[in-house]
C-alpha cells in the first residue's frame, strides 16, 4: 500500500501518474465570513471631525446639565445646627461620664428659617466620626433573624452582640444596638410642628426585610455596656423605621440619616424651637451632631459639586475643542496623506 | 517482487569504488572492545522478557500526562503560575474569618480559571496521544517462528525479535542488518528523518548472516549481540555478534535506526536492538521545552509590578489599621472593642495589624487579574483556531491546513526577527528537473527557471511602478531619465523568454522541463558538433550508478538513483534519446533511438571502473568500453573540479561553457560539467593494475590511496557541456522570502547539503545574487588541518572571520551586500570557542546566512546562539526529524507538514504545509496577534488597577477595617463575566488593518519586532490611566454622595448606594475605553461591549429580585432606590465621561500629530483613497517594506542600480567622444 503512494516522491521516478492530485478535500476550512475574519464591520476612526465634535458634543451636554444642577442645588435650603457641645451643661468636664449617666438630658435650641422652605422639609440627623462602614460593625448583623421569626436564633453573625445571658437577642448585632435615640421635637411660635415619622425607610425594607412577625426581645437588656436607643417590645420591627433606617449603614464615617419630616411649609425669619434629647454618645470618640432641616430638589439635597463638576468637564471639552480646532488649522493633517507614513517620513532612516 | 529479485542478483556493492567499503581487515582485528552491557539474544525475545535484559518496549509515548497523573500533575503545573498560587492561598484563607470575602466568591473564580486551563491542558494531550497511538499501531512483519513471519504491531516489537521490513516502510526498532533482497546484504536507506539528507545511504550486512535471506532460514538462527547501552549518538556504534561460535564485530554500517525509511530494495531481515526510548532516535529527543511569548515574559513583570503594589498597599492598609485600632478604636463603644475576637483587639493592636495584612493582601486582590491568564489562553485558543481555518494557508495538493499545535506563542509570530530555515522540503521540494544544457559551448533549453520568471514578473510589477512614481527622485540625487530606465528593464527582460503557456501543451515529464527544438527528436544530429552532442548524451546515460525499473503502466523506465540529480539526467537522456534500460553485474545497456539507419539500437557498455561521487571529491567517472573496444572515461563533477582537469585540447568550450554555467547559477539552477577522455588499452591496464592492487590492499591509508589512484585518472579530460537543473523549489518560495525580507525579517538557512547544494539554492531563493559579496568560512585544506590540529584551525577561523568583520566595516556602498557561507565543520569550531560572538557579530551584518552540511544539533546550537546572542526572537522552520532540535530551540518552531515523516511537525508550535504560508501566518496573523494580545494585556492592567484601587481608598474612610464598598457578588462578576469578554473580544477580533493590507505594507510587520505596543512606556502609561480612573470614579462619586439626600425623596446614601453607583461607573468606563481602544467593531464586539453594560443592570435587577437573605441591602436596589435617583445616572455619565476624556484626547492628539503607520492606511482606506488615487497606493506599496539587500525586488533593484551606471558610463563617454 505505501509503495504506490510513495512511489511518485521516490527520488527519480519519471512519467509516473501524478498521484497528488487533491484528495481528501473534506479537510479544506469551510468558507465563512466569521472564521476567515472577514466579518462586516465598522472601523471608525478618530478624524479631526469627529474628535471636536465629539468634544463638542460632551459640551453642549455636560453645560446645561451642570446648569440645571447647580439651579437644583442652589434652591435647596438647607439648615445645619451642630449640638453636641452646646447641649452638654457648661459645667461639666467629663462629658462622656455626662451622657453615660441616666437622667433627662433635654436641651432647647432655637433655629431661625432663612429662607422660604416648602414643605416637605426633611428632619435628619448627622454624626460625624462615626465609622458605620467598619467592617465588624457592618458584619454585625444577621438579616435572616430580622425578616423572619423563625429564624430567630440565627445570630452567628451578630458577635460580639448576639445572645445576653444565654437569651437571644432581637435584633441582635452591633448595628442594631448602637441605635442612634437622641429625639427632636419642634415647635413655631410655640406650636407644635408635627415630625412624621411614617415611610422615612425603604419600602421594600419595611416589607421584605424586616419582618412584620418580629418583635424586639432582650433588647438593651446589657446594663453594664451603654448601647443606643431601646425598642419597644411590642411593635414589630417592620414598623420600627427609626431602627430600619440606621440599619442602612452609611459608606462613610460622616452620615445623615432620615429622622422625619415636617410637612408644613416654613416661611423667612420663622424662629423654630427644637426640644432635643441629647442621649446618644459622641464624645467618647469626638464625634459630632447635628440636626439638619432640608428641603430637596429632583436631584437630592444641597450639592453644588455635581453642578460644578459638569460645568468643569463640559468647559474642559469645549475648551479642548477650542484647542483642536485651532491646532488643525494652524498645522492641518491631510488625513491619509501618505507623506506622514513611516517610510516617507524618514527614508532609510530603519 | 520477481522484479525484486531479478535485479537482486546484482552484485551492487562492486559498482562502488568509495563508500560502502567491505571492512577487509575484520578478520585480523578481532572483536570490538564494547563498553555497554547490553546483551541482546536474536530471535529469543521471550528471554527478554525478565530482569536483567528486560528493556522498554516499543511503545512510545510523548504525552506530557497520563490517566493517573493527570489530576496532580495538571495542577502542579497550573499552580506554578505566581497568580494563581496566590489565588489558591486567598480561596483556602478565604474559609477563614480573616477573609474580607464570602468564600464562594474567591473559590469560584478560581475554580473556574483553573478549571479551564487544564481542560485545555488535557486536549492538547489527548492529541499528542491520538498521534503516538497511530504510530504505535502501525504493523510489521515479525518472526513468530518456525519460519513464520505474521505482522504485529510496532508497540508490541521486543528487543531480539527478527522483522522483516519492505520498501518504503519505516524500520520500527533500531535494527541490526541480517541480509536484504540483494544478494550481498546491501540496502538503501533514507535518512531524511534523522539528518535531514536526501541522499541514499548503503548500509550492508556481515557477511556471515547473508545466508538467512528467506523465512524458512530463521527457524533455528540463533545469536548473541552485545553492544553499547542506549545513546543518541546517531553515526556510532559498537558491538559484537556471536554467532556460528564466532564473534563479529559490528559497526554503524549494518545499524539501521529506527524513523529512517527502506529504499531501492524489496526487503531486508533485521533483528531488533534498541527499541521505543532506547532506539537513536528517541535518545535524540529532547523533552518538548515550554517555550513562552515575550510577551508572557513581559507579563510577569507587570505582574510581580503589580504584586509589589499588592504589598505595598497591604502594608499601609494593615499599618493604618493597627494605628487607628491602638489609639482610637477603644473609644469607639459602639464596637465593643472590649469584646474582641480573633482578628480584632485593640489590646493587642500588631497581632490585629498582622492579621489584616492578610485580610488586605486578599482584598486587594483585585488589582491582580485573576481572569488575565484564562482569558489570554481562551483568546489564543480562538486564535489559534482561525489559523487553523484560515483557507489561505490550505494547500490543495497534501489537503493540509495550517496548525497551531501549542496556541501559547500566537503574539510571538508578531515579533519574530531572525528566521532560520531548513532547505530540503523546506524551500526545496527535493525534486530535480532537467532544464537547461550547454553542449558544445553553445546553451540550449528555452524554459526559464522559476527565479527567472519571478524576477520577470517582479520587474513587471516595478515597471508599472517606474511609470506612476517619480522613480529617478527615489534614490536621491541621481537624474536618469524615463527613457533610460525604460530601456534598463528591457534588458533585463530581453534575457529570459519566457514560455510558461508551453508547459500546459504538453505533459510535463517529472525530471524534465527541457524545451529546445534543436535537441528534441533527433534534431541533435544536424547541430554543429554532433559528435559532442553524442558524447554528452552518452555521458548522461551511463555516468551513473541507477537501476531502471520497467512501468509497466507508462509503458517507459523509471529509475532509482541514489540521488534526484541522477534521475533527473537520465530521465533526460531518455527524452534525448538515450534509454538506459538495463544494468547487469558489469555492464549498462543503452537504447539508441536516432541512428543514422533510423532503428533504435542497443548498445552495451562495459563498466570497467566506477569512481563514485563523495562529497570531498564532488564527481564521478566511469571507465567503460563500448562495443568497438574503444575505452572512455567518462566523468561529471562540480565545474570548478572539472576545469581544473581538463586537457590543454580540452578547453575548446571552456570560455563559453563557463558563461553559461555562470548564467545557470544566476538563474538559480544546479549546474554539473561533464567530461571524458579516451584512453588506450595500454594505458588503462597499467592503471587498472594499480588501482585493484590498492584496492585489496589492507591498512588504514587504503582509502587515500584509492582516491590518489582515481586522481590520476581522472586528469586530462576534454570539456563536453554543461547540465542546468532546477532543484524545485516549494511553490511560491522567493515570493514569501522576498515579502519576509521586505517586512525586515532576516533569514538564515541551515542545511545538511553540500555547500554547492546550498549555494545554489540560495540563488534560486534570491537570499543570494551576483555581486554579493560571498564570505565563505571553511576549514580549508584539510592536510593543515592534520598538522596543526584543532588550535591551527581555530585560528585560522578566527582570522577569517575577522578579516570578514574588517572587510565589511570598510566597505562604503550602501548597497553592497555581504552573504555569509560556513559549513559545518567550521561551524563546530565556531560553536564551541569563544568565537561565537565574532561569528555572529559578522553573521549580523550579513545580508543572508548560509551554513551547509549542518548537523541537527549544530542546528540547534545556531538557532540558540542567534537567539542568545542578539536577544531576539527567532523562528525555526524545517521538515524532517533533523529540525527537530532547532525547531525545539527556536522560541517559535515551524514544521512542515509535507510528505515526509511527522517528527518536525510532531515537535513544532506550529505547523503549515508550504513554506509559502510563512507569509501569512507572520505578516497577517502573527501582526494581528501581537497587537491583540499587547492591547489586551495593557487593557486588562487597566482595568484592574482602575478597580482594585478604589478599594484602597475606600479603606482610609472605613478605618482601614477591609470592609469593601462593593458587593461580594459585583466583585465576583467583575473579573469573570462584566468585563472579561469584550476584553476576549479585542483579543480574538480586532483588526488593525484587514488582511490585504498587511499583507501589501509589509512594513507594518516591523511594529512587532519594535514591540511598539508593549514597551514599558505604553504599559506604564496604561497603569497611569487606571490609577487616574480609579481616582475619578472613587472620589467623584464620594462627593457627589457625600451627606445629602441623593433623591427628592429625602433618603441619604448608604453603603450600597454608594457602592452600586461607583460600581456601575466602573462597568462603564472600562466599556467604553474598550471601545476606544477598539478599531474594528463588528456586531460580536458590539455585541460584547454594550451587551456587557446590560448585562450589568440586567445583573442588577436580578439580584435586586433575589430574596434578601441573598441581595442583602442590594434588595431591590436599582428598582427602588438608584433607578429613579436622577443623581444616579448623572453620577454615571459624568464619572465616565470623566474617565476616558484623557485617553480620547492622548489618542486624538497622537494621531493628530504622531500618527503610525497603521492610522495613515486606516484613514486611506476609510476615505477610500486608495481606490481614487491608485497610483499612491501603489507607490506607497512598493515603498512599504524594510530595506533589504536579500529576496527579488533587492535582485532586480540592484540590477537596475548596475545598468543604470552602466548607461550612464555609456552616456558620459558618448558625450566625451562627441
Amino acid at each position: 500500500m505505501m509503495s504506490s503512494n510513495t512511489a511518485s516522491s521516490s527520488a527519480a521516478v519519471a512519467g509516473s501518474a501524478d498521484s497528488a492530485a487533491p484528495r481528501r478535500n473534506s479537510k479544506k476550512p469551510k468558507y465563512s465570513r466569521f472564521t476567515q475574519q472577514e466579518l462586516p464591520a465598522c472601523k471608525p476612526i478618530l478624524t479631526p471631525r469627529w474628535v471636536i465634535s465629539a468634544f463638542l458634543l460632551v459640551s453642549v451636554v455636560f453645560i446645561p446639565i451642570g446648569v440645571a444642577s447647580l439651579f437644583a442645588s442652589r434652591d435647596v435650603v438647607e439648615i445645619v445646627d451642630r449640638y453636641d457641645n452646646d447641649c452638654i451643661p457648661d459645667n461639666t468636664t467629663d462629658k462622656v461620664n455626662y451622657i453615660q449617666t441616666p437622667g433627662d438630658k433635654s436641651c432647647n435650641r432655637s433655629i431661625t428659617v432663612p429662607k422660604r422652605m416648602k414643605q416637605p422639609i426633611y428632619v435628619y440627623y448627622q454624626l460625624d466620626n462615626f465609622y458605620q462602614n467598619h467592617r465588624r460593625y457592618v458584619k454585625s448583623r444577621s438579616d435572616a433573624q430580622l425578616r423572619d421569626n423563625s429564624s430567630a436564633s440565627d445570630t452567628s453573625s451578630c458577635k460580639p452582640e448576639d445572645t445576653y445571658n444565654g437569651k437571644i437577642i432581637v435584633p441582635c448585632g452591633l448595628i442594631a444596638w448602637s441605635l442612634f435615640n437622641d429625639t427632636y421635637s419642634f415647635s413655631r411660635n410655640s406650636s407644635q410642628l408635627n415630625v412624621n415619622k411614617k415611610d422615612i425607610s425603604w419600602k421594600s425594607d419595611r416589607e421584605h426585610k424586616f419582618g412584620s412577625d418580629v418583635y424586639p426581645s432582650n433588647f438593651q437588656s446589657n446594663d453594664t455596656v451603654i448601647g443606643g436607643a431601646s425598642l419597644n417590645s411590642s411593635i414589630p420591627l417592620s414598623q420600627q423605621e427609626d431602627l430600619i433606617v440606621w440599619m442602612r449603614t452609611a459608606a462613610l464615617p460622616t452620615f445623615r440619616k432620615l429622622y422625619g419630616r415636617i410637612e408644613v411649609d416654613l416661611e423667612p425669619n420663622d424662629v423654630i424651637s427644637v426640644t432635643l434629647q441629647n442621649n446618644y454618645n459622641t464624645y467618647s470618640f469626638n464625634g459630632k451632631k447635628k440636626l439638619v432641616l432640608s428641603t430637596t430638589s429632583w436631584l437630592g439635597g444641597k450639592n453644588d459639586f455635581l453642578g460644578i463638576a459638569y460645568l468643569t468637564v463640559g468647559g474642559l471639552c469645549f475648551f479642548l475643542a477650542l484647542v483642536f480646532t485651532l491646532v488643525y488649522l494652524v498645522k492641518p493633517r491631510r488625513l491619509g496623506d501618505p507623506s506622514y507614513l513611516s517610510w516617507n517620513r524618514n527614508p532609510g532612516g530603519h | 517482487m520477481t522484479r525484486g529479485r531479478i535485479r537482486s542478483k546484482i552484485r551492487r556493492s562492486n559498482l562502488y569504488t568509495f563508500s560502502c567499503l567491505r571492512p577487509q581487515t575484520t578478520d585480523t582485528e578481532g572483536p570490538n572492545a564494547v563498553q555497554g552491557s547490553r546483551v541482546v539474544h536474536c530471535n529469543q525475545p521471550q528471554l527478554h522478557l525478565k530482569k536483567p535484559l528486560k528493556y522498554c518496549s516499543n511503545f512510545i509515548s510523548t504525552t506530557k500526562y497520563n490517566v493517573v497523573t493527570f489530576l496532580p500533575k495538571a495542577i502542579f503545573e497550573q499552580f506554578r503560575r505566581v497568580a494563581n498560587l496566590y489565588f489558591l492561598l486567598a480561596a483556602v484563607l478565604s474559609l477563614t474569618p480573616i477573609s474580607p470575602f464570602t468564600p464562594v466568591s474567591m473559590i469560584a473564580p478560581l475554580a473556574f480559571v483553573v478549571g479551564l486551563s487544564m481542560a485545555k491542558e488535557a486536549l492538547e494531550d489527548s492529541r499528542r496521544f491520538v498521534q503516538d497511538m497511530k504510530v504505535n499501531l502501525r504493523k510489521v512483519s515479525v518472526h513468530k517462528g518456525d519460519g513464520v513471519f505474521g505482522y504485529r504491531p510496532w508497540h508490541k516489537i521486543r528487543v531480539g525479535d527478527v522483522l522483516k521490513v519492505e520498501k518504503d516502510q519505516f524500520f520500527p526498532a533500531d535494527l541490526l542488518l541480517l541480509s536484504s533482497s540483494y544478494e550481498d546484504g546491501i540496502c538503501y536507506v533514507e535518512t531524511m528523518n534523522l539528518d535531514g539528507e536526501t541522499n541514499l545511504k548503503v548500509k550492508r550486512c556481515l557477511e556471515t548472516t547473508l545466508s538467512l535471506n528467506d523465512d524458512e532460514s530463521f527457524k533455528d538462527f540463533l545469536g548473541k549481540i552485545r553492544c553499547e547501552d542506549p545513546n543518541p549518538s546517531l553515526y556510532t556504534f559498537v558491538g559484537n555478534l556471536e554467532y556460528d561460535r564466532q564473534v563479529f564485530p559490528l559497526d554503524p554500517t549494518q545499524i539501521l535506526l529506527r524513523d529512517s525509511k527502506l529504499r531501492n530494495t524489496a526487503f531486508v531481515y533485521g533483528v531488533v536492538v534498541f527499541t521505543g526510548h532506547d532506539s537513536k532516535v528517541m535518545q535524540n529527543a529532547t523533552k518538548s521545552p515550554s517555550k513562552r511569548s515575550t510577551i508572557e515574559k513581559k507579563m510577569d513583570y507587570i505582574i510581580y509590578i503589580l504584586f509589589t503594589l499588592l504589598v505595598l498597599i497591604s502594608l499601609i492598609s494593615s499599618l493604618g489599621f493597627a494605628v487607628k485600632t491602638k489609639y482610637q478604636v477603644p473609644d469607639w463603644w459602639y464596637l465593643q472593642p472590649k469584646k474582641p475576637d480573633g482578628v480584632f483587639d485593640p489590646t493587642n493592636p500588631s497581632l490585629s495589624g498582622f492579621y489584616h495584612l492578610i485580610t488586605a493582601l486578599i482584598l486587594y486582590g483585585y488589582l491582580i487579574p485573576i481572569s488575565l491568564y484564562v482569558s489570554i489562553e481562551v483568546v489564543k485558543v480562538l486564535q489559534a483556531t482561525f489559523i487553523n481555518q484560515d483557507r489561505h494557508m490550505y494547500d490543495e495538493e497534501s489537503g493540509n491546513t495550517a496548525q497551531a499545535r501549542t496556541s501559547n506563542l500566537n503574539e510571538e509570530l508578531g515579533q519574530v526577527d531572525t528566521i532560520l530555515s531548513d532547505k530540503t522540503g523546506t524551500l526545496t521540494c527535493n525534486q530535480m528537473d532537467f532544464l537547461k544544457c550547454s553542449i558544445a559551448g553553445t546553451a540550449y533549453g528555452v524554459h526559464s527557471s522559476e527565479v527567472e520568471v519571478a524576477a520577470v514578473q517582479q520587474m513587471a510589477i516595478q515597471e508599472e511602478d517606474v511609470d506612476l512614481s517619480n522613480f529617478p527622485k527615489r534614490r536621491g540625487g541621481r537624474h536618469v531619465s524615463r527613457d533610460n530606465v525604460e530601456r534598463a528593464s528591457e534588458i533585463e527582460l530581453e534575457t529570459v523568454i519566457t514560455s510558461s503557456n508551453e508547459n500546459d501543451l504538453k505533459p510535463t515529464i517529472k525530471g524534465f522541463s527541457f524545451e529546445d527544438r534543436r535537441l528534441m527528436n533527433g534534431n541533435w544530429s544536424k547541430e554543429p558538433n554532433a559528435d559532442v552532442h553524442l558524447l554528452f548524451f552518452r555521458i548522461l546515460a551511463i555516468c551513473h550508478t541507477a537501476i531502471p525499473e520497467y512501468n509497466e503502466a507508462t509503458g517507459s523506465f523509471t529509475y532509482e538513483a541514489e540521488s534526484p540529480d541522477e534521475g533527473a539526467f537520465l530521465v533526460a537522456a531518455r527524452e534525448f534519446g538515450f534509454e538506459f534500460f538495463r544494468r547487469t553485474q558489469s555492464s549498462v545497456f543503452v537504447r539508441e533511438r536516432y541512428t543514422n539507419s533510423g532503428e533504435p539500437v542497443e548498445k552495451e557498455y562495459k563498466i570497467l571502473n566506477l569512481l563514485d561521487f563523495t562529497s570531498k571529491r564532488k564527481r564521478m567517472s566511469v571507465i567503460v568500453q563500448d562495443q568497438e573496444g574503444q575505452i572512455l572515461l567518462l566523468c561529471k563533477g562540480a565545474d570548478s573540479i572539472i576545469f581544473d582537469r581538463l586537457s590543454k585540447n580540452g578547453k575548446v568550450y571552456e570560455e563559453t561553457t563557463t558563461k553559461h554555467l555562470n548564467e545557470y547559477g544566476e538563474a538559480g539552477l544546479r549546474t554539473l560539467a561533464l567530461a571524458y577522455r579516451k584512453l588506450e588499452e595500454s594505458q588503462y591496464a597499467t592503471w587498472n593494475n594499480e588501482f585493484q592492487k590498492a584496492k585489496t590492499s589492507i591498512g588504514g591509508d587504503r582509502e587515500a590511496m584509492l582516491e590518489r589512484i582515481s586522481d590520476m585518472m581522472e586528469r586530462e579530460l576534454i570539456l563536453v557541456g554543461a547540465t542546468a537543473v532546477e532543484d524545485k523549489l516549494q511553490k511560491g518560495v522567493p515570493q514569501c522570502i522576498d515579502k519576509l525580507a521586505q517586512a525586515g525579517l532576516k533569514i538564515w538557512v541551515l542545511t545538511g547539503d553540500k555547500m554547492e547544494t546550498a549555494i545554489n539554492i540560495g540563488f534560486a531563493c534570491s537570499l543570494l545574487r551576483q555581486g554579493m559579496k560571498q564570505i565563505c568560512i571553511t576549514t580549508t585544506n584539510s592536510d593543515a588541518l592534520v598538522k596543526d590540529g584543532k588550535e591551527g584551525a581555530k585560528e585560522n577561523i578566527l582570522n577569517q572571520i575577522t578579516n570578514a568583520t574588517q572587510m565589511i566595516k570598510l566597505e562604503k556602498d550602501p548597497h553592497a551586500a555581504f552573504a555569509l557561507i560556513i559549513d559545518g565543520k567550521t561551524l563546530g569550531y565556531v560553536l564551541d570557542d569563544n568565537m561565537k560572538h565574532q561569528f555572529l557579530g559578522l553573521a549580523v551584518d550579513c545580508a543572508s546566512v548560509i551554513c551547509c552540511r549542518v548537523s541537527p544539533k549544530q542546528k540547534a546550537e545556531v538557532t540558540r546562539l542567534v537567539k542568545e546572542g542578539t536577544g531576539k526572537t527567532t523562528l525555526a522552520i524545517g521538515d524532517g526529524a533533523n529540525d527537530v532540535g532547532m525547531i525545539q530551540e527556536a522560541d517559535i518552531g515551524v514544521g512542515i507538514s509535507g510528505v515526509e515523516g511527522m517528527q518536525a511537525v510532531m515537535a513544532s508550535d506550529f505547523s503549515i504545509a508550504q513554506f509559502r504560508f510563512l507569509e501569512r501566518l507572520l505578516v497577517v496573523h502573527g501582526h494581528w496577534c501581537y497587537k491583540r494580545i499587547a492591547q489586551m494585556v495593557c487593557y486588562f492592567f487597566y482595568k484592574n488597577i482602575a478597580f482594585g484601587l478604589t478599594l484602597f481608598y475606600f479603606e482610609a474612610f472605613a478605618a482601614f477595617s477591609g470592609q469593601s464598598i462593593y458587593d461580594d457578588w459585583y466583585m465576583l462578576l467583575f473579573n469573570v463575566i462584566l468585563t472579561s469578554l469584550p476584553v476576549i473580544s479585542l483579543g480574538v477580533f480586532e483588526q488593525d488593518v484587514s488582511s490585504e493590507v498587511c499583507l501589501q505594507f509589509p512594513a507594518l510587520y516591523q511594529q512587532g519586532p519594535k514591540n511598539l505596543f508593549f514597551d514599558w512606556y505604553r504599559i506604564l502609561g496604561w497603569m497611569g490611566n487606571g490609577l487616574y480612573s480609579s481616582l475619578v470614579i472613587f472620589f467623584l462619586n464620594i462627593v457627589i454622595f457625600y451627606d445629602q439626600a441623593f433623591r427628592v425623596g429625602g433618603e441619604t446614601a448608604d453603603m450600597e448606594a454608594v457602592g452600586t453607583t461607583m460600581f456601575t461607573c466602573i462597568i462603564w468606563a472600562v466599556n467604553c475605553q474598550i471601545a476606544l481602544t477598539m478599531s474594528h467593531f463588528t456586531w460580536i464586539q458590539h455585541l460584547l461591549v454594550w451587551g456587557s453594560i446590560v448585562t450589568w443592570y440586567l445583573f442588577l435587577f436580578l439580584y435586586g429580585m433575589m430574596s434578601p437573605l441573598i441581595s442583602g441591602n442590594a434588595y431591590q436596589i436599582l428598582v427602588e432606590v438608584l433607578g429613579p435617583a436622577p443623581i444616579y445616572w448623572a453620577a454615571t455619565l459624568l464619572v465616565t465621561i470623566t474617565c476616558n476624556l484623557p485617553y480620547l484626547a492622548h489618542i486624538s492628539f497622537q494621531r493628530c500629530f504622531n500618527p503610525m503607520d497603521h492610522h495613515i492606511i486606516q484613514e486611506i482606506k476609510y476615505y477610500k483613497k486608495d481606490i481614487e488615487d491608485r497610483h499612491m497606493w501603489t507607490r506607497e506599496r512598493s515603498k512599504a517594506r524594510q530595506e533589504t539587500k536579500i529576496g527579488f525586488t533587492a535582485r532586480v533593484e540592484a540590477k537596475i542600480r548596475q545598468l543604470r551606471g552602466r548607461l550612464q558610463k555609456k552616456h558620459s563617454s558618448n558625450l566625451s567622444a562627441s
